[in-house]
């Protein structure tokens, strides 16, 4: 599934070899936050392209590269499945740029945390989304970011989460209405996040989930949101007093919402 | 959405994330259910035919690959419309091979003789140089398709040395600019191009923050 990318002198191994790093990666869920939120972390940290994934689960795209700067730096191609290194933060990448194929959830969670094993990451942080409209009376107040960790995570950094008053996403009952008692997790509009969450609880591969009730919409100060909860844990840049001016937004990102407007209009 | 009063509808979200089907997903297989899938399955698989040089057509089996110095292909009516008008012709170019495919929008056969209004995936190769081969693909592949179809395609030919032209086209009303596209003089070109891909573009590169999807992409 990893492919990665040439790189003059040898860099190939260097490129896959992950033991140790902390995978970064987004769940295509409502609003796109993880995936924006993904983009401002590989561009404020300029990180560097290391290989792609090949799968049939994503819809295919290409464009040119989304995080240019420059002439220069503007003609390499990106596609859906790509990853990205900083080694000095043990930390890898990966964005995912189109949504799953119908009947592909399940194969790509299981080849994605086949590779973590086979790569050696320590841990996966899964930024995600869930729709806001589901949450209930309570989930209306107060803060509408959430977190959750395997088992194995929970015993390495629970205590942190407590500390900074960080609210674990609430489980709801199976069966509304007839039976309380039963929780179940449920997270709509999450794309894989619950199966991708459920599969590494089982396999014991320590796992985050970072989400943010959100709607459709302009979904860029959900991504900041989001991305500014992600560095309050993991410090990826210095946290000031204005943390939104600190994540740099890439070229990719404008024009979100159309064309220029007709001047024949007026 | 107008909706009559009260009725609450559930936006389609553009992460493409469909939670009904989701859920089914979620739930165990039965046996039957496995059935249907597969079935399902081998009605959508793609099917390559190669015409070999006795002119009889054949499944592609795992023969060796063939060699092929370029390829060209043009994936839409518009760009195998392009082809059929300035490029082929009985004389120069042969048919060598089909795709047979099904899906919700189209069918394609395997015959290969057809009318521009057919859905159709015909491969073609000069008779002069038989290493260049073309594609005028005018169906709609899925997207599940998608990647069987570059599979199926690509793992026939040797890919070494091999240049790969891919002809596409794309609404105006797609293109993401500064200006209005009302003002801008249509049609015009955009090209991708990969790091490998040594000569002059004869058209400026694709701007961010415009992509291209679908088996162009793939």
């Amino acid at each position: 599934m990893f492919v990665p990318c040439d790189r003059g002198g040898g860099g190939g191994s260097a490129g896959s070899d992950f033991k140790g790093f902390t995978l970064l990666m987004p769940a295509v869920s409502v609003g796109n936050v993880g995936q924006l939120a993904i983009d401002l972390v590989i561009s404020t940290l300029d990180m560097t392209k290391v290989g792609y994934f090949y799968t049939d689960c994503l819809v295919p795209m290409v464009g040119n590269n989304p995080y240019a700067t420059a002439e220069e730096n503007s003609m390499e191609l990106s596609i859906n499945a790509e990853v990205y290194s900083l080694p000095s933060k043990k930390l890898v990448v990966l964005q995912i740029r189109s949504p799953f194929i119908k009947n592909k959830y399940r194969p790509f969670c299981q080849t994605l945390l086949s590779w973590v094993k086979s790569s050696k990451c320590a841990r996966i942080v899964l930024l995600s989304s869930s729709h806001a409209y589901h949450r209930d009376d309570e989930q209306l107040l107060g803060t509408p970011l959430r977190y959750l960790l395997t088992p194995d995570l929970e015993k390495a950094v629970g205590g942190l989460m407590q500390e900074r008053s960080w609210k674990e996403m609430e489980k709801v009952a199976a069966y509304p209405g007839i039976n309380d008692t039963e929780k179940v997790l449920h997270i709509p509009g999450g794309g894989i996040t619950k199966l991708l969450f459920t599969e590494s609880c089982s396999k014991g591969i320590q796992m985050a989930v970072l989400l943010k009730f959100c709607s459709e919409g302009d979904n860029i100060p959900d991504a900041f949101a989001l991305v500014n909860y992600l560095n309050e844990w993991l410090q990826l840049i210095k946290s000031e007093v204005n943390t939104s001016s600190q994540w740099k937004i890439p070229s990719s990102w404008r024009l979100l919402f159309g064309n220029g407007l007709p001047p024949a209009l007026f | 959405m107008a909706t009559f009063f009260g009725e609450v509808v559930v936006a389609p979200s553009r992460a493409g994330v469909d939670d009904e089907d989701w859920a089914e997903e979620a739930r165990e297989e039965t046996p039957e259910d496995r059935e249907i899938r597969r079935e399902l399955e081998k009605k959508r698989e793609i099917d390559v035919l190669w015409t070999v040089k006795s002119g009889a057509s054949t499944e592609s089996t795992t023969d060796e690959p063939f060699a092929c110095s370029k390829f060209i292909v043009a994936i839409g009516h518009n760009a195998a419309a392009f082809l059929s008008s300035f490029i082929l012709d009985s004389v120069c170019w042969e048919v060598v091979g089909v795709v047979k495919l099904w899906n919700e929008w189209c069918r394609t056969s395997n015959t290969t003789t057809v009318l521009p209004t057919d859905s159709f995936c015909l491969f073609y190769r000069l008779i002069s140089d038989p290493t260049v081969l073309l594609c005028q693909c005018s169906c709609y592949v899925a997207e599940d398709q998608q990647f069987q179809w570059l599979e199926k395609v690509f793992g026939c030919m040797q890919k070494e040395g091999l240049q790969v032209t891919i002809l596409s086209t794309c609404p105006v009303a797609d293109y993401k600019t500064q200006e209005s596209t009302l003002t801008l003089p249509s049609p015009f070109l955009k090209a991708l191009k990969t790091k490998e891909f040594k000569e002059q573009v004869c058209c400026p590169l694709l701007e961010q923050p415009n992509i291209v999807r679908d088996l162009p992409a793939a």
